[in-house]
């Protein structure tokens, strides 16, 4: 039992750091967000030629799956630097989907391209009224056409805008509730019948909702078995939540970072803010949360691709609500604690907080993991 | 990065579960689990029983006579030992004046003190706090002037865990009042024997008889019992506590508690059902368990940081933080889960072999008096807010 790194880790986590840094500053990244797509083709391409889209992607296609450690040490630097383009939902969601559903000839066909960045993909899956809940699925894809006619509608579809290929769960029978009936397809951008309604979201990523009427899809844009697709969408979920909390961790320390350098700079009654005590305590709370995050981002991180599916929901359930509520007590006390400042678009602590909020908020949120929590401990 | 045990650590989980399958005796081990009153003379004969065994000193070095168990052997010895129910060793002997003796003391005071440590049959006790000096400590009073080859003593002591029984007693004293407090302070070692040493109980919140009030009347203590150097006690006090904090997360206990917890929360019935299964009890059960993992792989990376040589730092004081915020919510938890039969209080019912008239389930009778007990935990050793000025301090550098 250890939690070291190894030599090529640690670089590639101090590789990931100085690029971002160098790059994706706070003025740099302000201009992204500010651009018409709301994110940036050219570091995209960039985290393609470091090989950090290529994390998730097995070895036969031109990737190094499975990179746990590397994984979470990216999704730390990632998170310290807000980047905002699709790296969670293509790199990690869209991939593993891919990866555990796609025939041969299907992964041949999309995952080298992702793992260069040439190619985006995109899960399509929560809805409304669905909440957080993985198995509630309305949209419905039935046998016609060439191959499958879908129709439905996909609520807050992240980094949709950005996606070649969005990766629609539909309904082939079921109940609305079920885990079996539940099939995924590969839909590409501007296939007739796809509308997205775009919009950015609150963290300054970008998202849509996703309407399908009546969109015909060839019979092998099925990706694995037809009504057989939630272990894999539940597996990549879980994925997703480990990544999503490295990521946090990252979020969490540049803001626990930023505030306590902010409190030992601005001065009232002739002395530091950080001399007081009450924010002093208030920081050693912050300090904590961050640590307790840390530690539970390590443990989803290696029980993400755990066999054991019990055990890998409840530990990375268990994750997500450490993390969560980290997230929600380390953004709302780092913006009290810069006072007014806090509230500006100036400065990065309010940009952590949009990030940390909508973090809690991605992939379920607190009160739905405790609740899978609470489920898969009985 | 790795975060599961190797096969040799699994391989000495199963040695320690085997021993403690054969000689934890069935009666300690229920009061234990139970909760009930655990008497001095199972702490003696557990530690006892573990020094036959050449366990005696599970953090200790073998030139010491310890097992010479790395950090990680001993988180799992003490995760087993609670798990177990076994008394809780002494940590004064053990964990508090051992190592300073080790590292501090003369090869007279390692022969004549630490054997008796081990074998059980020195009980110690730990002379820190007086009724002016608590979180500030620095500021103690009790008085040490050399006359020849004595140190004469005078002051007062107070809440002196287990006192009543001890052999020893570990001082901080002032020796110079003249300069900074911190360096006018020795580490004295005295006979609860010497004439002028007087013990008064304090009866606690929950009735019971824990800790003391030491006095110090003319008490001739003999120069040879001075640990290290003169005025240095400090230094030494401080490198006590960091031993002190490093096993204060309390993750093996705890998740003994946090078991205990779930047996009487599906006993329980609320509307008809058993409160395990009540959505408000189960999710504030679910967050102290979430709480507890957390913890638990903190408390790893620490012992992990610590494998590497580097000695207990500041991370102890969120252990110390966490830990304890968790053994009084659970204690918490206990007690409410058992509704209106927390309130019967029979101090008897507390000790084993209780015979009187059964009120309420068995299981109700110690939980409040444990929650009320319980509320020290985060005011000793070093209370909460200090811990927490310690980590602004040496870890956010403000």
């Amino acid at each position: 039992m250890h939690f070291q790194l190894t030599e090529e880790q640690r670089a590639l986590g101090e590789m990931v750091q100085r690029f971002l840094s160098k790059e994706y500053a706070f003025d740099a990244r302000r201009k992204i967000l500010r651009s018409p797509d709301g994110w940036s083709r050219e570091i995209w391409t960039k985290l393609g030629e470091m090989g950090l889209l290529a994390l998730q992607v097995p070895e036969e296609h031109g990737g190094m799956a499975p990179a746990t450690v590397e994984t979470l040490v990216t999704l730390g630097a990632m998170g310290r630097a807000l980047v905002v383009e699709p790296y969670l939902s293509s790199a990690i969601l869209g991939t593993a989907i891919v990866r555990a559903l796609g025939s041969p000839a299907q992964r041949e066909a999309i995952l080298p391209a992702m793992a260069t960045g040439e190619r985006i993909a995109v899960p399509a899956h929560g809805e409304a009224g669905a909440r957080f809940d993985l198995s509630r699925v309305a949209t419905t894809a039935r046998k016609g056409g060439a191959g499958f006619v879908l129709d439905g509608r996909k609520a807050v579809v992240l980094h949709a805008p950005a996606a070649d290929l969005l990766l629609v769960t539909a309904r082939t029978s079921g109940a609305e509730d079920a885990e079996a009936g539940l099939s995924v397809f590969a839909v590409p951008a501007g296939t007739r019948g796809l509308t997205l309604v775009p919009y950015p979201t609150i963290d300054g990523m970008r998202g849509a909702d996703v309407v399908l009427a009546s969109v015909e899809v060839p019979a092998d844009a099925l990706l694995g078995p037809e009504g057989g697709a939630f272990p894999a969408l539940s597996a990549a979920q879980d994925l997703g939540v480990a990544a999503l909390c490295a990521e946090a961790v990252g979020v969490l320390q540049a803001t626990l970072d930023a505030t306590t350098e902010y409190t030992r700079t601005r001065k009232q009654f002739g002395v530091p803010i950080a001399r007081f005590q009450a924010l002093q305590h208030r920081m050693a709370d912050m300090l904590m949360n961050v640590e307790q995050a840390r530690s539970m981002s390590y443990l989803a991180a290696m029980h993400a691709a755990s066999e054991d599916v019990r055990e890998r929901r409840r530990t990375v359930s268990a994750a997500k609500v450490i993390v969560g509520q980290a997230c929600r007590y380390v953004g709302q006390q780092a913006v009290q604690l810069h006072g007014g400042m806090g509230v500006t678009d100036e400065l990065s602590v309010s940009h952590c907080f949009k990030r940390l909020m909508a973090i809690e908020l991605t992939l379920g949120d607190t009160e739905h993991h405790l609740e899978r929590f609470i489920r898969e401990s009985k | 990065m790795d975060l599961s045990f190797t096969p040799e650590e699994q391989q000495f989980r199963d040695e320690v579960r085997a021993f403690l399958d054969q000689n934890l005796p069935p009666a300690m081990r229920h009061k234990v689990l139970e909760g009930l009153h655990v008497p001095p003379e199972d702490t003696v004969e557990w530690q006892r029983i573990l020094f036959r065994k050449g366990w005696g000193g599970p953090n200790w070095p073998t030139a010491f006579g310890g097992t010479g168990w790395d950090p990680v052997r001993q988180f799992i010895f003490e995760e087993e030992c609670a798990a177990a129910g076994t008394p809780r060793l002494l940590p004064f002997g053990l964990k508090m004046v051992g190592p300073v003796i080790q590292r501090f003391g003369n090869a007279a005071q390692h022969a004549r003190f630490l054997p008796r440590i081990l074998s059980g049959e020195d009980w110690w006790c730990q002379g820190y706090s007086e009724p002016e000096s608590g979180s500030d400590l620095a500021s103690l009073r009790t008085l040490a002037v050399r006359e020849g080859d004595h140190y004469v003593v005078n002051g007062q002591k107070t809440w002196i865990t287990l006192a009543q029984h001890a052999d020893w007693i570990f001082c901080l004293v002032r020796t110079d009042r003249t300069g900074k407090a911190q360096a006018g302070i020795s580490f004295l070692l005295i006979d609860m024997k010497t004439p002028g040493v007087t013990v008064r109980p304090i009866v606690m919140l929950d009735g019971g008889h824990e800790v003391n009030e030491v006095w110090f009347e003319d008490v001739k203590v003999p120069v040879e019992n001075l640990v290290g150097e003169e005025n240095k006690g400090w230094t030494y006090a401080k490198f006590l506590l960091g031993h002190e904090r490093a096993n204060i997360a309390g993750i093996g206990g705890s998740k003994r508690e946090l078991a205990r917890l779930k047996r009487i929360a599906s006993e329980e019935r609320k509307h008809g059902r058993p409160l395990a299964e009540d959505p408000l009890f189960a999710a504030r059960l679910a967050q102290v368990e979430i709480d507890l993992l957390a913890l638990e792989i903190t408390n790893l990376r620490v012992l992990s940081a610590e494998a590497e040589k580097r000695a207990p730092g500041p991370e102890a004081s969120l252990l110390k933080i966490k830990g304890t915020e968790i053994q009084q919510a659970l204690s918490e938890l206990m007690f409410q889960a058992v509704g209106p039969y927390a309130l019967p209080f029979r101090i008897e019912a507390l000790s084993d072999g209780f015979a009187g008239p059964a009120v309420g389930p068995e299981y109700a009778a110690p939980l409040a008096a444990t929650y009320c007990n319980m509320r020290k935990a985060s005011i000793y050793g070093g209370s909460n807010e200090i811990q927490k000025n310690i980590i602004t301090q040496m870890i956010l550098g403000l």
